[in-house]
């Protein structure tokens, strides 16, 4: 798996032959009281300067905890990681030391989070929040760094930052509080940002607004952006390739065009087409059937097989590997050409 | 569809209030919340209301207040005629089974300590006439059947099922006492893509098969279009657009309405670079403190003077085919503008 999946991510680009980040084979696991939960499972993906790539999965795909990995903030234990590589510019960072690290985090690789009012401290204002980081990373002056912090959410386009400054999270709306999480991620200008589902807990108007602000911020400063979400519209505004994700396992990797013209695995095919659209007005929305499978009890072969329409007897017993459909395309599914044709018939 | 059944709800300027006070031992009133404030329109059997709007807008107090959770302020529910916000006692009981209500949260609307079929079945133990004691668990086990549920898990839990499961409890729940009207509040935003499709698949085929009529309070545009026959698009306590499906989505009146239509994305990523994009700016304004006038005009890029002092009324405006609360009301196809 993990040399199939090696040659099947070629680096676009990049630092020499290396992408910005590239994340190889990664397995992570969590201990709990009915075994061992395997929830990511052989996950492989990269990202350049610049680029912006969409994780798309369902509650449950591992789509966060492999953000988590990447960040270095998974509680271990009870998770563990068996195996796999996070390469930063071509150096592991589960092989650096916890300083090393910590080096990295925040101030190189920046996180946004789902749920910002439980994100934010309650108790210090968002100033202080934010100058946290000048001061922690920087070695800034406490008056410093609230100058650096007012700077920033005059960026993040905060009206009156300057009178704003001092206030506790919970006298700002939804999508301000969203600005300020940005605001702590870019405020050592990182490399890479990942946002976990930075829109959903927002109504679509806020969520306009916040999407913009991180297109306008990416451009600015050329960072490489990994998307996490399970919305099938954001992805199609803003992502240039998607990595599906079901049950631990990338199940299809592409550049955006590509998967929503044709997509080349039955899951991805099957979100696609559950999306009510106009002309199917009236009529049933084609439902995925069944459930996503329980992570302790993962069906043999293919995860998707029970509720695939595609289904043949090697589903069941053998496991897909990562075909190569093009050099920048993969499907795990055993009948991708079926399913390719099949959308385009 | 809109013409297909008589009118079953009707609604009449309502308007819920909240006071808000001020002072622990001498409470006074300084002023009130206006969650929903002068909202009318009809709801006829068989046909699905959807109702859109953002967070705070009002839509969850409506449904309260239909479902008779909260008193009305001013205004009048009236359910087959009969007003429902001023019932009592024996006779808003028996009002209530007539309209019934599916949560948002199948995780947190579900007592965990009750097995589905007490749940399922609870509402017989209000209504006893509906159902007589020794056939309970066989009324409990059609519904659970009718809702795509196995009969036999019956004395299950609900942690035992899926969020999609449960969800389908929730209904059954909803269907137990045999309503023509069923607000829903929500119902598929707390379920994965894969999962909602099935939810609402199951809405529409029990709405066919009983001939219900259904309030869908959503924020997903997307959905409300797939399951709506009429759409009211709510900004601050009002409907500021009420029209057919199609009126709203292909010919939006209220620059509100375009700007909300404008900011869902596009599952499609062909052509999204030239694709028309309305931002509003800020935040809506509180609803204890609307704006004078027209409550959108502080996001409104086309505001003028007569915005600030006259209140646009919800009518057919000059140019439009359905109603819409704004003065310079014009259509305009936001969501095709691209192609």
């Amino acid at each position: 798996m993990s040399k199939t999946s090696l040659e099947a991510l070629p680096a676009e680009g990049g630092l020499g032959n290396e992408p910005l980040l590239a994340v190889d084979d990664l397995h992570v696991e969590f201990a709990t009281r009915g075994g061992a939960v395997k929830a990511v499972n052989g996950v492989s993906y990269s990202l350049d300067a610049g680029e912006t790539l969409a994780v798309l999965g369902e509650s449950g795909s591992g789509k966060s905890v492999t953000a988590q990995a990447i960040m270095g903030i998974l509680d271990i234990p009870p998770a563990r990681i068996p195996k796999g590589e996070v390469r930063f510019h071509g150096t592991d960072l589960l092989k650096l030391s916890e300083e090393a690290r910590t080096q990295v985090r925040g101030q190189r690789i920046a996180m946004i989070f789902q749920d910002a009012l439980s994100a934010l401290n309650p108790v210090f204002t968002v100033g202080w929040q934010i100058s946290e980081m000048f001061r922690v990373h920087r070695g800034m002056s406490k008056r410093d760094s609230m100058k650096k912090a007012v700077e920033l959410m005059d960026r993040v386009r905060i009206p009156a930052a300057k009178q704003r400054v001092n206030d506790y999270p919970h006298q700002f709306s939804g999508g301000m509080r969203q600005r300020i999480m940005i605001a702590m991620s870019i405020a050592l200008d990182p490399e890479v940002l990942i946002a976990d589902e930075p829109t959903t807990a927002l109504d679509v108007t806020v969520q306009a607004q916040v999407m913009e602000l991180l297109a306008e911020l990416q451009r600015e400063s050329n960072m490489g952006m990994i998307l996490i979400t399970h919305d099938l519209g954001v992805v199609a505004d803003v992502a240039d390739k998607i990595a599906v994700m079901y049950a631990g396992r990338i199940v299809e990797n592409a550049p955006v065009h590509d998967i929503y013209k044709a997509p080349a695995h039955p899951y991805t095919k099957g979100l696609l087409e559950s999306i009510p659209r106009v002309d199917h007005k009236g009529q049933e929305l084609y439902a995925i059937k069944g459930l996503p499978p329980n992570l302790l009890a993962m069906p043999t072969g293919c995860a998707f097989h029970p509720r695939c329409p595609y289904r043949q007897d090697n589903c069941v017993t053998d496991v897909p590997p990562l075909y190569e459909i093009s050099g920048t395309r993969n499907s795990a599914c055993h009948y991708w050409r079926e399913v390719l044709d099949g959308d385009q018939g | 569809m809109a013409t297909k059944g008589d009118t079953i709800l009707e609604v009449r300027d309502l308007v819920k209030h909240y006071p808000l006070n001020q002072g622990i031992v001498f409470k006074k009133q300084i002023g009130a919340i206006k969650a929903v404030d002068g909202v009318s329109f009809d709801l006829a059997r068989g046909e699905t209301l959807g109702i859109v709007g953002e967070s705070g807008c009002g839509k969850s107090t409506l449904a309260k207040v239909l479902m008779a959770l909260e008193r009305p302020t001013s205004g009048t529910v009236k359910i087959d005629g009969r007003d429902i916000g001023r019932a009592r006692g024996g006779e808003l009981k028996r009002m209530r089974r007539n309209i019934q209500m599916v949560m948002q949260d199948p995780y947190t609307s579900l007592n965990p300590r009750m097995t589905v079929g007490d749940i399922v079945g609870e509402p017989f133990d209000i209504h006893t006439e509906v159902a007589p004691k020794g056939d309970r668990n066989r009324k409990v086990q059609e519904l659970l059947e009718v809702v795509g549920l196995n009969p036999d898990h019956i004395n299950r839990y609900p942690h035992q099922f899926s969020g999609g499961q449960r969800q389908r409890i929730g209904i059954a729940r909803g269907l137990a006492l045999q309503p023509e009207i069923i607000v829903c509040d929500e119902p598929v935003s707390a379920l994965d893509v894969s999962i909602q499709a099935q939810v609402i698949n199951l809405l529409e085929r029990l709405q066919n098969e009983f001939n219900l009529a259904y309030i869908f309070i959503a924020h997903d545009l997307s959905v409300v279009r797939h399951i709506s026959d009429r759409v009211g698009v709510m900004y601050l306590g009002k409907i500021v657009e009420l029209g057919k499906d199609t009126e709203i989505y292909d010919r939006p009146a209220h620059p509100y309405s375009q700007a909300l239509l404008s900011a869902v994305p596009v599952p499609d990523p062909e052509g999204r670079e030239n694709r028309e994009r309305i931002i509003l700016q800020g935040d809506p304004p509180s609803p204890a403190n609307p704006p004078s006038g027209c409550r959108f005009r502080t996001r409104c890029w086309k505001a003028q003077e007569i915005c600030a002092t006259e209140e646009p009324l919800l009518e057919i405006r000059p140019g439009t085919d359905h109603e819409s609360a704004c003065h310079f009301a014009e259509t305009h196809d936001v969501v095709h503008a691209s192609s």
